[in-house]
């Protein structure tokens, strides 16, 4: 399988045109969505949309670009959105402060149960890592401080300000979102266009040899681990902020770690744009199926029947995409483009 | 584009985008649940409120001529997809009430709806302190909170010990689902067992439950006189079939409010039989609101159970029975502001006038189906009075009166918890005049 991140291996074209899609999507995300996107389109998919994005961005540093197959992604997202919780409860700071302090107590996290990485590989450390999806639930279920000694587990997140400017509205939410993700993406994408990305894909292409030429190993699978999992906490406190304002840990289950991996294999291994296309795919695809499905067949079939071929149809669409493209929904959209393209310049 | 085209490509642009109010009408967002592991309840429950307000519909022609109309989108039980719902079926106009019938959902609801000011209904469940309707004027726990049967299971292991004294030295062992659902009294259980005296153990059952062998040698270990059953879906059948695996008897366990259907003793066969469990609406079909159901909605083909051997189950009548709270509410708030469409804050002032008492419940065919109920704006659940059903292998028999649970002890504790959430939230503490500040219909 040939992964887009092996360009930066090898030598670039001196002249690129400049790519004018970034920037025409921050313009569209920041200038069009807060005035035309209805409270529905923000609510119920651009926010879960961002969240699951960062989490996908944050597995595909760690799983895309070093190669360490990891399912407590969701783990991860509970501890960031705990932390952030527990944060801005006990030490009374900001919400930007206590996201700094979920990143790192998430990266802490990361590291502990990274380090069976150092013996481990392939679905050998993807066993290990389900230690970490099964531990922090118990523990966030165990220990009530955790959530405040809230009676049901449940707690609600606290009010969103940033230097006493209120994001509570459904924009502000929107907007906090966005620039959290669009800040933490320009860090990822400087990361992998850099040296250090070269690292990670040594140690994923062949470890043996990443050692023998000097890159140390250890290190940088730990820091895979520390990186990967602050950006997937600060995808939890989004989650959890901006999106259901409500945090149980039963809602960071293992299904949650399976969807983020789902995101970055369907969107693309190893590329930045595929964390967003996967988890367009994850997000949008089964909601217009179930707006189609209920405005075609309500009353016809029974409606516990059109949620399970919803199902169906949901897992085939997937299969069928990984087999017309392995590489995913990004190598889709690079090949589209490229053709455009060419007929832009020949017509 | 000429003239005439675009005013009537405008007009059915319009009308895709709203549903075509001709006459009046009040809608019913529903948040239901057929699949998943908890199908059985959604679609029990689900499917009783929709044939209730279809009764109504084709026998009355809606309530005081305003057709009662509802659309459902599927949640799983899962707290993102019922939030989507949520924000889907909110802009749909005349939204009366929201009755998710999940506690995390509900939670998860509580800033919206308060925003929007449509009442939030979580029947039997939801979260304990909203009874405090003085803190949170649009959510009703109707009927039964869970401190309430909490303290009403107590209640009748106590008559069935001879008092409430003899239970001091008692062992009491409550198995909970491990949910936000499941966690909600563990502070009362604690409360209930310093007061009276008892030995406590709790033992959580991790979600969805299938596994809980560890959990009944514990059990087996403490022996304990009596095991309460806090489970929901799957757990149940589970939990019963492991108990009698490791001897410990059916008629000792006694079921929480989610663990009282035919969907949870039918799968443990033999092991469920003597198994009692607290109920505030009785099953089988011999009330004349359930046989109605069966002859006029039913008989037209109307039904939505497919399987019509579960009418008159314990879901099905829960169904109904919301399906009367949510009505009755409507009624009492079309008696203050006209015969029409309701705004969800006229509803909310129904709720908080929901007095039917049992005359009136008579009245309404479900006499001895529930009790009674009566909301006021500081008490959203009611005093709804619970009963016990036991088990015999194919049916449930009542084997308790109507037993009140203890509100006078479980008021101070609620308001503490409301309060604290008030003062968090930087929300006011409601008085009477606040009631009649109701908004009207803006869409």
């Amino acid at each position: 399988m040939v992964l887009q991140a092996d360009t930066p291996v090898v030598s670039r074209p001196a002249v690129q045109s400049f790519d004018w899609s970034v920037p025409l999507v921050l313009l569209i995300a920041y200038g069009a969505v807060p005035f035309l996107a209805s409270p529905y389109l923000i609510e119920a998919i651009l926010l879960p949309f961002l969240a699951l994005s960062l989490a996908g961005l944050g597995l595909n540093l760690l799983t895309g670009y070093a190669g360490q197959l990891s399912l407590g992604s969701a783990a991860f997202m509970a501890v960031g959105a705990f932390a952030a919780y527990n944060a801005q409860l006990r030490l009374g700071i900001g919400l930007p402060a206590s996201i700094v302090l979920a990143a790192i107590a998430s990266a802490a996290i990361g590291v502990i149960f990274g380090l069976p990485s150092l013996r481990l590989r392939g679905f050998y450390l993807a066993v290990s890592t389900l230690a970490a999806q099964f531990f922090v639930q118990w523990a966030l279920t165990k220990f009530g401080w955790f959530s405040n000694y809230s009676a049901s587990g449940v707690i609600s997140t606290p009010r969103i300000a940033v230097l006493g400017q209120s994001f509570d509205s459904t924009v502000g939410r929107y907007l906090f979102a966005l620039t959290v993700v669009a800040a933490i993406t320009f860090l990822v994408h400087r990361l992998t266009t850099g040296p250090q990305a070269i690292d990670l894909i040594a140690v994923r292409d062949n470890e043996t040899a990443a050692k023998v030429i000097g890159i140390p190993v250890l290190k940088t699978k730990l820091a895979a681990f520390a990186l990967s999992s602050a950006i997937i906490g600060v995808a939890g406190v989004i989650w959890a902020y901006t999106y259901l304002r409500t945090v149980e840990p039963a809602g960071f289950n293992l299904d949650r770690s399976f969807q983020i991996l789902f995101i970055i294999i369907i969107g693309g291994l190893a590329t930045i744009r595929g964390a967003f296309l996967g988890a367009a795919l994850i997000v949008v695809f089964p909601l217009l199926l179930s707006r189609f499905s209920s405005f075609a067949f309500q009353g016809a079939i029974d409606a516990g029947d059109i949620k399970l071929i919803e199902r169906i149809v949901i897992g085939a669409t997937i299969i069928l995409f990984l087999i017309a493209e392995p590489n995913g929904l990004s190598a889709l959209l690079g090949r589209a483009t490229a053709r455009l393209r060419a007929v832009l310049r020949r017509g | 584009m000429s003239f005439p085209f675009r005013f009537a490509s405008v007009a059915f642009a319009a009308a895709l985008i709203s549903a075509p109010v001709l006459a009046d009408d009040q809608y019913f967002p529903l948040q239901s649940y057929r699949v998943g592991p908890y199908a059985a309840g959604g679609t029990g429950f689900f499917g009783g409120f929709i044939d209730y307000m279809n009764l109504i519909n084709t026998r009355d022609g809606g309530v005081n001529g305003v057709k009662l109309t509802w659309s459902e989108g599927e949640t799983e039980y899962e707290v993102e997809k019922g939030v989507e719902v949520y924000q889907r079926l909110k802009s749909n106009p005349g939204v009366a009430a929201w009755n998710p019938l999940s506690v995390g959902i509900a939670y998860a609801m509580i800033d919206g709806v308060t925003a929007d000011k449509t009442p939030l209904i979580t029947v039997n469940h939801g979260r304990t302190d909203t009874t405090d309707g003085r803190v949170f004027p649009y959510v009703f726990p109707l009927l039964l909170n869970p401190y309430s049967e909490t303290s009403g299971i107590i209640n009748y292991i106590a008559t069935k010990e001879g008092g409430l004294d003899k239970l001091r030295g008692k062992k009491i062992t409550v198995l909970y689902h491990g949910s936000p659902y499941g966690k909600e009294t563990i502070p009362i259980y604690e409360l209930l067992a310093e007061k009276y005296g008892f030995t406590l153990n709790q033992i959580e059952v991790p979600h969805p439950g299938n596994e809980q062998q560890a959990q009944w040698l514990t059990i087996r270990r403490e022996r304990p006189d009596y095991v309460v059953l806090r489970g929901w879906g799957v757990m149940n059948p589970v939990a019963l079939t492991t108990a009698q695996r490791n001897g410990f008897p059916a008629d000792h366990i006694i079921g929480n409010v989610w663990s009282n259907s035919e969907e949870d003793v039918r799968p443990a066969g033999d092991a469920a039989i003597g198994y009692t469990a607290i109920t505030t609406q009785a099953s089988g079909k011999d009330y004349p609101v359930v046989k109605e159901i069966e002859k006029t909605v039913y008989g037209a083909g109307q039904g939505n159970l497919t399987d019509q051997d579960r009418i008159g189950s314990v879901y099905h009548n829960l169904g109904i029975v919301n399906g009367i709270l949510n009505v009755e509410a409507v009624r009492i708030a079309q008696a203050k502001f006209g015969n029409r469409t309701l705004s969800g804050d006229e509803v909310r002032w129904g709720f908080e006038h929901l007095q039917l008492s049992p005359e009136r419940v008579k009245e309404l065919g479900a006499e001895n189906l529930f009790h009674s109920i009566n909301v006021t704006y500081d008490n959203h659940e009611g005093e709804g009075y619970v009963t016990f059903q036991q088990w015999d292998g194919q049916k449930w028999n009542v084997v308790s009166d109507w037993i009140a649970p203890d509100w006078a002890l479980l008021r101070p504790i609620i308001e503490k918890s409301s309060e604290a959430y008030a003062a968090e939230k930087g929300l006011p503490i409601r008085t009477e005049a606040d009631v009649d500040h109701v908004e009207v219909l803006t869409n």
